[in-house]
């Protein structure tokens, strides 16, 4: 569904993405991990075109990004840090939301209610805490009922309870076929719903594999000490 | 288009400057043509206003309220919208109002004491000024990330129109003054809008008479049609260029 070829990335100097190559199929829900600063943000940017590649060129449903825009509405996006026009309320927000991405058939307003943000509804985003605006930033992203989620490190700053519902969410979501793209320094919580890992360091795709196999290779059940293990290996 | 463009016009007038500038120019033009009993002195007292507070004013608050939309671009630009459409929405948003706020201040205290074609040029110059000046803040502020040094670029940039441009002209003029430079005159009058909007109004005035041999072939030039024509035509590059090369630049920034 979506695919990569050979991108590379600089800001200035410095590479951040060196010849990327990825595959993302239907009914995949993929891990992108790596340490900080390995390129996973920028190489999401890159798929959503808030980034442009210096080369190589990234196809959605067969169609090359470059000049195309519509292609966006079949992605919800969460970003890792969610930000908000300050004077608007989250109301507003979402009703700007539903007004200009203009949806036709049924929006999926399930996370709204388990957060119930509806009571916050006139709270201005200025005032919103970290996670009330992670929250936000995840409603806005199931809202639409979108094919490709593209989650960029979707829990860090929501509470307990949060987290645990937007694990359901997101595990739901994958059960109806969706592509699921989601970046996390949590690897315990990934567990239970990925089917594939890309592992990025410096820029560069150090491997793509599908869990089972990652499994098998390693011999670890979890993906922490699988991953810990190769990285003692190189 | 029409969707974002709403959004942003509705988010611009309830800001309290845009009321306040709106206030001021009214105030301001209201008190010259009840104070000045001539209407040339009103006329000229009202272009020194048009030509120097209302591009600072459009061009600062257009630069500022760019970067502070720069969540709203953000938020948007993940969803299936055009990039050219935000920028391009954003741009007719800060045109609209300030075109209006100008309107309002200086339009109608202008129809109501002095109803000519020089109020009406004083006017449409002022007004396209006003759209020029948002044009030329959009441009720098797509070419700096810095909140700090795009607004500085923007006042620099007046600062530049208003009295560098002039200074510069003056030296030029000196130094060449042994040559027939009046009709290479016209053509470095129209790199600045500002000079351009000064002259059109100044040369309906009738005090070219007392700029000699240069004022002589402003008048033969500027005083036709199609003089008249070509320096709103200038006017237009003016508002179209800067837009063209900010939003070239946009579509490929990265974000």
């Amino acid at each position: 569904m979506i695919i990569a070829t050979n991108v590379h990335k600089q800001f200035g100097k410095l590479q951040v993405l060196k010849n990327i190559s990825v595959t993302c199929n239907k009914g995949e829900c993929i891990a992108l991990i790596g340490p900080n600063g390995s390129g996973k943000t920028t190489l999401i940017k890159s798929i959503l075109g808030m980034v442009i590649p210096d080369s190589g060129f990234i196809t959605f449903n067969g169609k090359n990004i470059l000049h195309d825009w519509n292609y966006r509405s079949y992605i919800g996006y969460m970003p890792q840090i969610g930000r908000y026009p300050d004077n608007m309320s989250i109301g507003q927000v979402i009703n700007m939301m539903k007004d200009i991405r203009n949806h036709e058939g049924s929006l999926d307003e399930e996370l709204i209610q388990a957060f119930d943000l509806e009571k916050l509804y006139d709270k201005k985003m200025r005032t919103l805490s970290g996670g009330t605006r992670q929250k936000v930033s995840a409603c806005l992203a199931f809202l639409f009922n979108p094919d490709v989620l593209i989650l960029d490190e979707p829990t860090a700053g929501l509470d307990p309870v949060a987290t645990e519902v937007l694990k359901e969410k997101i595990i739901a979501e994958k059960e109806k076929g969706k592509v699921i793209l989601i970046t996390s320094h949590i690897l315990s919580e990934l567990d239970e719903m990925i089917t594939q890992v890309i592992f990025m360091q410096e820029g560069q795709l150090v491997f793509h594999k599908n869990m089972i196999d990652l499994q098998q290779e390693t011999g670890e059940q979890r993906l922490s000490k699988a991953i810990a293990q190769i990285m003692l290996k190189r | 288009m029409y969707k974002i463009f709403k959004y942003v016009i509705r988010d611009i007038l309830r800001n309290r400057i845009m009321l306040a500038y709106t206030a001021l120019l009214l105030l301001a033009s209201g008190s010259i043509f009840s104070l000045e009993d001539t209407s040339a002195k009103a006329i000229l007292s009202v272009l020194n206003i048009v030509l120097l507070i209302v591009p600072l004013v459009s061009i600062v608050f257009a630069t500022i309220y760019v970067y502070n939309s720069n969540e709203f671009i953000e938020l948007l630009l993940s969803q299936p919208i055009q990039r050219k459409k935000i920028w391009l929405s954003i741009f007719y948003g800060l045109s609209l109002s300030l075109g209006l706020a100008f309107l309002v201040g200086i339009g109608i205290p202008v129809l109501l004491f002095e109803r000519s074609l020089t109020g009406l040029l004083l006017v449409a110059c002022g007004a396209l000024l006003s759209v020029i000046f948002a044009a030329i803040a959009m441009l720098a502020v797509v070419f700096t990330r810095d909140k700090a040094k795009g607004i500085g670029t923007a006042v620099l940039m007046w600062l530049y129109f208003t009295i560098l441009f002039d200074g510069l002209v003056l030296f030029g003029l000196f130094q060449l003054s042994d040559y027939p430079i009046e009709k290479a005159m016209i053509v470095v009058s129209s790199l600045n809008p500002i000079d351009l909007s000064r002259i059109l109004i100044l040369l309906k005035l009738d005090i070219s008479a007392l700029m000699g041999y240069t004022g002589a072939i402003f008048q033969d030039f500027f005083g036709t049609a199609t003089g008249m024509t070509l320096s709103f035509v200038a006017l237009m590059l003016w508002i179209l260029i800067p837009v063209g090369i900010s939003l070239h630049k946009f579509s490929k920034k990265d974000l």
